[in-house]
């Protein structure tokens, strides 16, 4: 019997699980995946958990009702991987080899990165909306807030879901107006980027959405400490920022194990292969997810989308054959503009996010860079889709793995 | 587009920044240099010659790399490179601005 263990049982983890589940030969392949958490979030939950639209139950399930059958589920700590002798240690010295190992670990939060960030004003008026606990202390903060300065604020790249902090700025300016207290809120938007966003025809429109929403914008602002006591941010250049409440996404880097085991960049995410998702270093190891360093967007969309590939990665890989399959860094997001909109974006390596229809080419029903109602249903359908539909692995009828040229206006990156 | 730099016509794209590192030399260098409001220094050359040697690897840039870098801190790099770092000490080097990826 030969074993294949996929570490991690987020989104990524689980969703190939289902997916090898169903290629794998039960008697000569046992999978295992092995994930000391019990719960599994539902993440782009965690920006409408702040504003009271999600409840905490509407973000969280039982992880084990996501794992099929027939997969040996491990609830055990990670302590080590070590893949010059394809051996995982888990706590209390336990080992288990692989055969073949999928690294799905994700990517979290690190506020100690940043001097002040940390400290003693941490969830009092510092916060983040990148955990389930940072996003339900949000809330309870803002149900009570009275008002002021909130800087919406990103440290550095990559992070998860790059979209997330602007729409937190645009259903924040909903939040408030919906309160009647927009006059006493201002909003600042503070980035690392020169823009908006990480692709300039998307930057454009959404430039124009934090304007016709009285939203300020710094950018370029590359953070180099909080200074807490006198509620500022500071960055190298030496600008300034003031806030009464700031809502941070800390540096995202890859779990402490991957930097444990050796195996991961500055930020502790794995070098892979952005195009068959085989890590750099070990042939028989394989990524998915935030756990990668690949050129796209972290995000659920794009560890869908690395699931059908990386399912036929594995069985040619198991069979000897040439990793055909190839990853074409395709992403595909909801931005939630608030007032029960949204647009909708679709890019991959190569092409820029373009206008057009989508899924079906020149039908839609949703439109791309187009901000309205059909976009925000979608987003809204989407949690249903996610724990029915994404992680059982069930293919989302007409949206492929690698990008659909059809139907848009396109322009490649330059 | 082509862009006359040093009496050269060179190959750059609309911001500027060359677009093949093969017309990148000394001159070209320090005629970008001068357009962007800086004098290149020792610790300038030092800095470019790392910044090409990790594109050359396909390493990623960023702020956080800078720190690592062993050649310089950040608070340095801001002031050898005024006005956004990264972007400017790239095209002084020839090599592409940094994609913060995504």
């Amino acid at each position: 019997m030969k074993n294949l263990i996929i570490l991690g049982a987020g989104t990524a983890g689980t969703m190939i699980a289902n997916h090898l589940v169903k290629k794998l030969p039960n008697k000569e392949w046992q999978i295992t995946i092995i994930d000391q958490y019990k719960t599994h979030y539902y993440q782009p939950g965690f920006l409408f958990l702040p504003f009271d639209i999600y409840t905490e139950n509407q973000v969280k399930k039982v992880g084990k009702k996501f794992i099929p059958s027939g997969v040996n589920y491990i609830q055990k700590k990670i302590e080590l991987i070590a893949p010059d002798n394809n051996r995982i240690t888990l706590e209390n010295d336990e080992t288990i080899n692989y055969d073949i190992l999928i690294v799905a670990t994700g990517s979290k939060i690190a506020p100690d990165e940043i001097e002040g960030m940390d400290g003693p004003e941490w969830r009092k008026s510092i916060f983040d909306f990148y955990t389930y606990e940072g996003a339900k202390a949000l809330r309870d903060k803002l149900r009570t807030w009275e008002g002021g300065k909130l800087v919406v604020h990103i440290t550095e790249m990559p992070i998860k879901c790059p979209v997330a902090p602007l729409e937190f700025a645009f259903l924040a300016d909903s939040y408030f107006k919906n309160k009647g207290m927009r006059d006493k809120v201002d909003i600042t938007y503070v980035t690392p980027l020169d823009g908006a966003f990480t692709k300039p025809k998307a930057t454009k429109a959404l430039h124009h959405l934090l304007e016709e929403k009285g939203i300020s914008e710094v950018t370029s602002f590359n953070i180099e400490r909080v200074d807490y006591k006198n509620n500022t941010i500071i960055d190298y250049a030496d600008t300034e920022v003031s806030y009464d409440l700031l809502v941070t996404v800390p540096t995202n880097m890859g779990d402490e194990l991957i930097e444990r085991s050796g195996m991961g960049d500055d930020l502790n995410f794995i070098p892979t292969d952005k195009n068959t998702l085989q890590s750099k270093a070990y042939e028989n190891v394989f990524v998915i997810g935030d756990a990668t360093n690949l050129p796209t967007s972290k995000a659920g969309s794009v560890a869908h989308f690395e699931a059908e590939i990386l399912e036929e990665n594995i069985l040619k890989y198991i069979n000897g054959e040439p990793l055909e399959a190839s990853f074409d860094g395709h992403a595909n997001c909801f931005v939630e503009t608030g007032n029960g909109k949204a647009l909708l974006i679709d890019f991959n390596y190569e092409y820029e996010p373009v206008e057009g229809t989508f899924p079906i080419a020149g039908i839609g029903p949703m439109q791309l860079l187009k901000e309205n109602r059909m976009n925000h249903m979608g987003k809204l359908a989407f949690r249903w889709v996610y724990w029915n539909m994404l992680l059982k692995g069930i293919p989302i009828p007409f949206v492929s793995a690698n990008m659909s040229l059809k139907g848009k206006k396109l322009e490649t990156i330059g | 587009m082509k862009k006359v730099i040093a009496n050269r016509e060179i190959n750059v794209n609309e911001e500027g920044y060359l677009v093949d590192f093969k017309q990148w030399d000394r001159e070209i260098c320090e005629c970008i240099a001068d357009e962007c409001n800086v004098i290149m220094t020792e610790k300038h050359w030092e800095v470019v010659e790392y910044l090409q040697d990790k594109h050359h690897k396909e390493e990623p840039l960023s702020i956080r790399g800078i720190k690592k870098s062993g050649v310089i801190n950040i608070k340095e790099f801001y002031k050898l490179f005024p006005g956004g770092p990264l972007k400017v000490s790239t095209k002084i080097a020839g090599i592409p601005k940094p994609k913060s990826c995504i």
